[in-house]
């Protein structure tokens, strides 16, 4: 069997399953030891995360020749590269957070520890959440009516109400 | 509007009556926005930078706010303009010297409003209030907000929420930055081991103007790094957490102090006001140092005629532009030294005068 990367032959075979599905890959010795996942000396730890980071960045071996994983698409609207983004460390406008987005949630985890905001939401957001709501709460005095649950309905009703007068600007 | 009315008047940040403002000098939040229609400032076209100057001038214009907020063009702006407000703290330096093309800054009369179109990203709204006022700038930065929104739309993210430029600021688009004097952290070496505590939660430290400057006088901005995936409130609370255990270091610092070398320290004070007062070649670090040790002559009680404003409008005032300005007209470095000096012996005399 040949190694992965060059032509030589394989001696060290890892196989990793995820998702029931067993992927295996086959690296000489030399091609191993230049990505650490031979230990340099016996009796030292392999590194596992040169290991993981091996086995989920590899494509399917018969597909590509190389062990890099496909970059995220240029952005549609501005035309910016996922690798201009990353040389320049600024994004080119708004769409490139959905174009780059599979990039961006391990980016975010290391910059912030965090892939979701949870603060302010602007007017038209917050008018938004506000109407799902109302609509929920419409759902809810049905099943009460329908419940016979008179009390709860009427108090349903009034909380729509504010909430309604509360999105009223002025 | 002639920039130098702003001149003989202080920014009501620096007046030095805030809470806590025997180390806090001020508390600054801003709020990086950007309109959904374009692409952000460094890849749009000088049409589309125009066409954002003129959306946000509208919405600035027509927004209901206490205070009316004056717009400058910043490229009709002559140089040292510009610096006179990076010293006042109400653009950047990026704004006033690096970034190109059509961009401006608003502010109220006050200066505690400002709003830069055309930054890093579309709209930094800042707002900056004297001493350590992180909820009451919260307000009013979060209503500034809402009345700029109501006549525009923001780049907003389900997920990721308000979208910046540099992914440093997605989510909130906030950061708060506290400015401390820590003159007696500084005289018993504490202050590195105080700094390396905060960089290990996620918290910058930086010199009085923002990224990247050094920090003289003791003067020493804290702020949030984390933007994304707290709300506004948990952030501010984690700052004002710290700061107050900082608060803490410094004031038992400055009791120490009191205690086992008042003598010495007091010897410090009038010696800095001496120089200060006597000197006839001075640079803005020498100045700032000096102005350091009066200010914290004037909160250990050791001196009583020089008002805390007064310090403080002289750490602003003997800046470059400033004082370029005072004098009317450009000087190179050496002129400068010989025109800080002549001004702090002025101003101090004038202090001596009312003494008496």
């Amino acid at each position: 069997m040949k190694c992965f990367f060059c032509d030589k032959p394989a001696t060290l075979h890892v196989t990793n399953i995820v998702n029931k599905k067993k992927r295996e890959t086959h690296l000489c010795e030399n091609c191993a030891r230049e990505r650490n996942l031979l230990p340099e000396q016996p009796g030292s730890q392999i590194d596992l995360p040169a290991l993981l980071n091996l086995v989920t960045s590899l494509q399917e071996p018969e597909a590509t020749s190389t062990a890099v994983a496909t970059p995220p698409p240029s952005c549609p609207a501005c035309g910016l590269a996922y690798a201009g983004f990353k040389a320049e460390g600024r994004f080119g406008c708004r769409h490139d957070y959905d174009a780059f987005h599979a990039a961006l949630e391990p980016l975010f985890e290391r910059v912030h520890r965090a892939t979701t905001h949870t603060g302010k939401l602007p007017m038209c957001a917050r008018v938004a959440v506000r109407a799902a709501e109302i609509d929920r709460l419409h759902v809810s005095i049905k099943a009460a009516i329908k419940a016979e649950n008179y009390e709860q309905a009427a108090r349903l009703r009034d909380l729509i109400r504010q909430m309604e007068a509360e999105g009223t600007p002025g | 509007m002639n920039l130098d009315s702003l001149l003989p008047n202080l920014g009501e940040w620096l007046r030095g009556s805030g809470p806590d403002s025997d180390v806090v000098v001020s508390t600054r939040i801003r709020l990086a926005r950007n309109l959904a229609d374009f692409p952000f400032t460094g890849r749009a076209t000088p049409a589309q930078k125009a066409e954002i100057v003129t959306r946000a001038r509208d919405a600035i214009a027509r927004a209901e706010l206490p205070g009316k907020l004056e717009y400058h063009d910043v490229p009709s702006m002559a140089t040292l303009d510009r610096q006179f407000l990076v010293e006042r703290q109400l653009i950047s330096r990026e704004l006033a010297a690096v970034l190109e093309g059509p961009r401006g800054v608003a502010f109220d009369a006050k200066e505690s409003v400002s709003v830069m179109v055309n930054e890093e990203d579309h709209l930094r709204l800042q707002v900056l209030r004297s001493g350590f006022a992180l909820e009451e700038a919260w307000a009013d930065v979060d209503k500034l907000d809402d009345a700029i929104e109501a006549r525009l739309v923001y780049a907003f993210h389900a997920q990721f929420g308000y979208l910046t430029a540099c992914p440093t600021n997605v989510g909130t688009g906030l950061r708060a930055s506290v400015m401390l004097h820590l003159p007696a952290l500084g005289l018993t070496k504490l202050i590195d081991k105080v700094f390396r505590a905060l960089q290990k939660i996620n918290l910058a430290v930086r010199g009085l103007h923002g990224e990247g400057s050094r920090a003289f006088g003791d003067l020493y901005q804290i702020s949030n790094q984390v933007t994304l995936g707290k709300p506004e409130t948990k952030i501010l609370n984690e700052i004002k957490e710290v700061i107050v255990t900082i608060l803490q270091y410094e004031r038992q610092a400055r009791a120490v102090l009191l205690k086992e070398r008042k003598q010495g320290e007091h010897d410090r004070v009038a010696r800095a006001l001496g120089t200060l007062g006597s000197a006839t070649m001075i640079t803005t670090e020498e100045t700032m140092e000096l102005l350091s040790v009066v200010r914290l002559g004037i909160h250990l009680q050791l001196i009583n005629d020089v008002p805390a404003t007064v310090v403080n409008q002289l750490f602003i005032q003997t800046q470059a532009a400033h004082l370029q300005k005072l004098v009317g007209h450009a000087l190179d470095g050496e002129e400068r030294n010989a025109a800080r000096a002549k001004y702090l012996k002025t101003r101090l005399r004038e202090l001596g005068a009312h003494r008496q």
